[in-house]
Formats: C-alpha cells, structure tokens, sequence
C-alpha cells in the first residue's frame, strides 16, 4: 500500500508545482521546467504504480529498472544506435530525400511526369511498409543496406510530393516579375521557385524523420546482422528481457526527437522569412 | 485625332498599338478585354490609363509588357514588338501588390535584376544606393520587406524597376492598396522621379485626381469591349505642387476626364 500512497503523492506535489508555476509570470524558465517536472511526475506514478500493485516486468518494468539496464548496456545501446540509426536510417533520409528533390524538379519540368508519376507514387506510397521490407531484404542483404533501402521508399514519395507542390507554390505575379525580367527557366527556379519551395520541402523533410527511424527499425525485424535496435527489440522480447526493450525504446525516443529537432531548427534558419516562422 | 497632332510635334513613338484586339475565351463564351485600340506613345511622355474595371486598361498594359497575347492587330515597343522588347528588358514594371520576395532584405530585390541581367556586382552596389535614393529609402537596404510598411514596400518595388536601364516604366495601379496621404506624397515623389530621370511612363489608375495630377496624357477607357474613349493631352505645366489640384484648369481636365468616363458607361453612372 505504501507505494501507492507514495505515487498518489507524488502525482499531487507535481500537480501542485505545476499549478504554482504556471500562475507565475511566463518565463524561459517556467516554459522549459513545467513539461519536465509533469514528465518526472509521471515517471514517478509509473514506478510507484508498477510495485505497489506489483506488475510482473514482463508486463511493464519499473522506470528504475530501466534506467539500471540502459546504464548497464551502453555499448551495445551504442552499437545497435550506429547499426540502425546512422547506417540504416540516416543513410536512406539522406539518400531517399536527395533522390526525391531531385526528382521533384524534373517532375515539375514535364507536365508529362506529373500527371504520369505522381498517381504512380501515391500508389507506391500505399503500399504498406511490412509488405515491402522482406523483399528488400531479399535484394539487399541483411546488413544496413537494406535498411536503408526500406528508408528510401518510405521518406521518398512524401517528400516527392511536397517538393513538388512546393516548386508551384509561387504566384503568378512573382512569375510575371521573372517573365519582365526575361529570366529563363534556370534563373527563374533559382532565384525565385526553389526559395519559395522552401517551407515545403522542409515540412517534407520533417516527416521523412519520423519515416526513417520507423522504416529502420521495423525492417530489421525480418533480418539483419546481430546488431541494431529493430534485432535489439525482437530477440529481447522472445527473452522476455523487456527492460532491454524499453532500453531500446529510450534510446528511440531520444534520437527521433533530436533527429526532428535538428530538421526544425535547420527550417528556422533557412525559411525565418516564412509567416509561420516570423511569429 | 489628337494622337496625329501630338506625333508632329515630337519623334517616333515609343509605343504604337494598332488595332490591338485580345478576346479571353472563357466557359461563358468570348470576353473581349481589348478591341482596335490604337494609341502612341512618345518619348518622356506620362500615360494615364483611367476607366472603371473591365475596360482593359491593366490588359494594354500587359500587352505592352508581353504578358498578354493579343489576339489581333499590333503593338511595337521601341520599334521592336511587345516579345522582343521584352527579351530586350526594355521596361520595368511596377505590379498592383509590391511582389518583393520574403527571403530577400530589400537591396537584395533591389538586386534581383540586376542578378539576372548579368551586372558586375560592384555596378549592382552603385545601382542599388542611387535607386534607393531615389525612391526616399536610403539606410532600408539591410531590412527585410515584412519589416517595412506598405507605402515603403511599394517604393521598394518602384526601386527595383527602376535599377536597371530600361527607359519605359509601366505601373499597374501601384498606389491602388495605400491610404489617401501616402498616395499624395508618393504621387509627388513619381513626379520628381519622372522629371529627373526622363523615363516613358504608363501608369494604370482608377482615380481621376491622380490621373490628372501625374500625366501629360490620360487615355480614358471604357468597357464591354475594352476600348479608347477618348484621349486627353494636358495643359498643366511640368512644375507641379500638390495645391495644383484645387486650380480651375486641374478642375476642368478632371471634368473632362469624367465625361468621358460617363459616356463610355452609357446610363449607368
């Protein structure tokens, strides 16, 4: 019982704090630290929760037994990080996306291909992602690269899609301005189609983040190396290990934010011209 | 016909139409936006296109500037037709909204042309520090356009089509957005900008005052089809302050040009 009287306070303290702070005066300070303590308060619920009520670790681990795996394994948390996240999901954003911008400009160049491809794309881009990994990994190999493979379907045609919406985003005075110009078409994709392109190629390259971690790790689920977060997380669960799980979930978690965070503040310079940016 | 007389009296027109029709094909049929319209302009002349909307006056413009085809008759500019004298950058041209590009600080679209049109980029620095004068905006280089007010965005954009060397300047309605007193002072601004740089000017309005303020000459339009319904050359001096507009013979241009814009109406106004 004590547990729980425990968790039950600490779940009122942190609701306590929160409500405390936010009457104050909005600071830099108060912004940062109000989501940290409600994620602590939490945090703090779940431990308390998981061994008053005493669920089995198989079901949910405490966030302390967690937290003693996740130090305890730093070198394979390590290892299996550069396996998927930097060979097998940055390599295809990198790839995928590059592939998809380039081929958005050619899209946009002949009519022909944007009625042609882009209803090709679609339907490709439906296609479900379990369906597609096994063979890739038949093509490629167990190792990253086709990982990354996967990674380059998923992030492909979602940012195909928003470049090219992007390149017909100006208006017809901004064309009009290049036309008196007598700017050809090079100039005009330069000096005025690919800036304006931009917000949208970044809204693109957002969500291309998110794809790559998922496609990373959920195609390592039908082979791979004995390494990487998506083998880390199958094999762990047929051991019942779930703290390595959830090791591995953090893990995710942290990357995926920091991977998302770095794509928005790269945004924030580039289109600081942008409404949605200038607030 | 009055355009005959004024052709005497000075060189080759600048601009020529000659029966210059363009009909819009839309899903309720034909629109006819301009019908055998003829006009010339001469060099240093200022232009006023004035009718209510739909009488074809921002479409001449356009036709002038290459950005409409017209259907039928001609038009030369510098001697050469509309396409070549685009391709020659013979104008530059002043839109309704100032158009300048967000991710750009406004030397930067001042700039922009200048790029394009393959200038040194010491020549785009002295270019880009006399039109700036010139437009009243000195010491606005290194802001963005989304920092600046409408009226200093719009003289941004006077700037931008006056840097490089083109000696017709073509305005649609570029006051049309601005407040009464804003209007006023860039109107006298245009004015002095006119006088020291000798440009050809055509310039898109629908309010009389300004029409009659600014030009050497109004051309009065009407509408359904576009056409010319009359052409007024002006008798005010060259000098003129603003309290010109209360002079009688201020009063009795703005009349005619009314008439006119009532006969072209038929019984409607």
């Amino acid at each position: 019982m004590g547990w729980i009287t425990t968790g039950l306070i600490a779940w009122a303290v942190g609701w306590q704090t929160n409500v405390w702070l936010a009457r104050r005066p909005k600071t830099r300070l108060t912004r940062l630290i109000i989501p940290i303590i409600f994620g602590l308060t939490l945090i703090a619920l779940w431990e308390c929760l998981v061994r008053g009520l005493e669920v089995k670790a198989v079901l949910l681990p405490p966030p302390s037994m967690i937290a003693v795996r996740f130090a305890t394994s730093l070198n394979i948390l390590w290892q299996d990080l550069v396996q998927t996240v930097v060979k097998g999901a940055l390599t295809g954003y990198v790839m995928g996306c590059s592939a998809a911008f380039l081929t958005a400009i050619v899209v946009d160049r002949f009519p022909f291909l944007r009625r042609g491809l882009l209803p090709v794309g679609n339907f490709v881009a439906a296609l479900p992602i379990i369906g597609m990994a096994p063979i890739l990994v038949m093509w490629f190999g167990f190792d990253w690269q086709s990982k990354a493979a996967v990674v380059v379907i998923m992030v492909f045609f979602p940012m195909l899609v928003n470049t090219v919406q992007g390149l017909q985003a100006t208006d017809s005075m901004q064309r009009d301005l290049m036309r008196t110009y007598a700017a050809g078409y090079w100039k005009s994709l330069l000096k005025l189609r690919l800036p304006a392109a931009m917000p949208f190629v970044f809204n693109g390259l957002k969500i291309a983040t998110t794809l790559a971690l998922i496609g990373a790790i959920v195609a390592e689920f039908f082979g791979s190396p004995i390494k990487g977060m998506g083998f880390r997380i199958s094999t762990e669960v047929g051991r019942l290990a779930l703290d390595m799980v959830w090791a591995e979930i953090v893990v995710a978690a942290i990357v995926g934010s920091a991977f998302y965070g770095g794509v928005a503040l790269l945004e924030k310079a580039i289109t600081f011209w942008h409404p949605s940016q200038r607030g | 016909m009055t355009q005959a007389e004024a052709n005497e009296t000075s060189c080759q027109p600048v601009i020529s139409a000659r029966n210059l029709s363009l009909t819009f094909q839309t899903n309720d049929g034909p629109v006819h936006a301009l019908k055998d319209v003829d006009l010339e302009i001469n060099k240093g002349d200022f232009v006023s296109f004035i009718g209510p909307s739909g009488c074809g006056k921002t479409t001449f413009l356009r036709c002038i500037a290459d950005l409409e085809n017209p259907t039928g008759g001609e038009i030369t500019v510098n001697g050469m037709t509309a396409e070549q004298a685009r391709k020659a950058r013979a104008y530059g041209y002043v839109f309704q909204a100032a158009g300048l590009y967000p991710w750009r600080t406004i030397g930067g679209n001042i700039r922009l042309p200048l790029e394009i049109m393959g200038y040194s980029r010491a020549d785009q620095d002295t270019r880009i520090e006399r039109v700036l004068e010139l437009v009243e905006l000195a010491g606005f280089e290194k802001k963005f356009p989304w920092q600046l007010s409408g009226g200093m965005q719009q003289r941004a954009s006077i700037a931008r089509a006056l840097a490089f060397d083109a000696d017709i300047l073509l305005m649609d309605e570029p006051f049309g957005a601005l407040d009464e007193i804003v209007r006023d002072h860039l109107n006298e601004q245009l004015l002095k900008l006119w006088a020291r740089t000798n440009k050809t000017i055509g310039f898109v309005t629908h309010s009389i005052p300004e029409a009659v303020y600014l030009s050497t000459k109004i051309v009065v339009m009407s509408p359904r089809p576009g056409r010319i319904t009359d052409v007024i050359e002006s008798t005010l001096p060259q000098e003129r302050p603003l309290d010109i507009r209360d002079s009688p013979e201020f009063i009795e241009i703005a009349h005619r040009v009314r008439d006119g814009l009532r006969a072209g109406h038929g019984d409607n106004v």
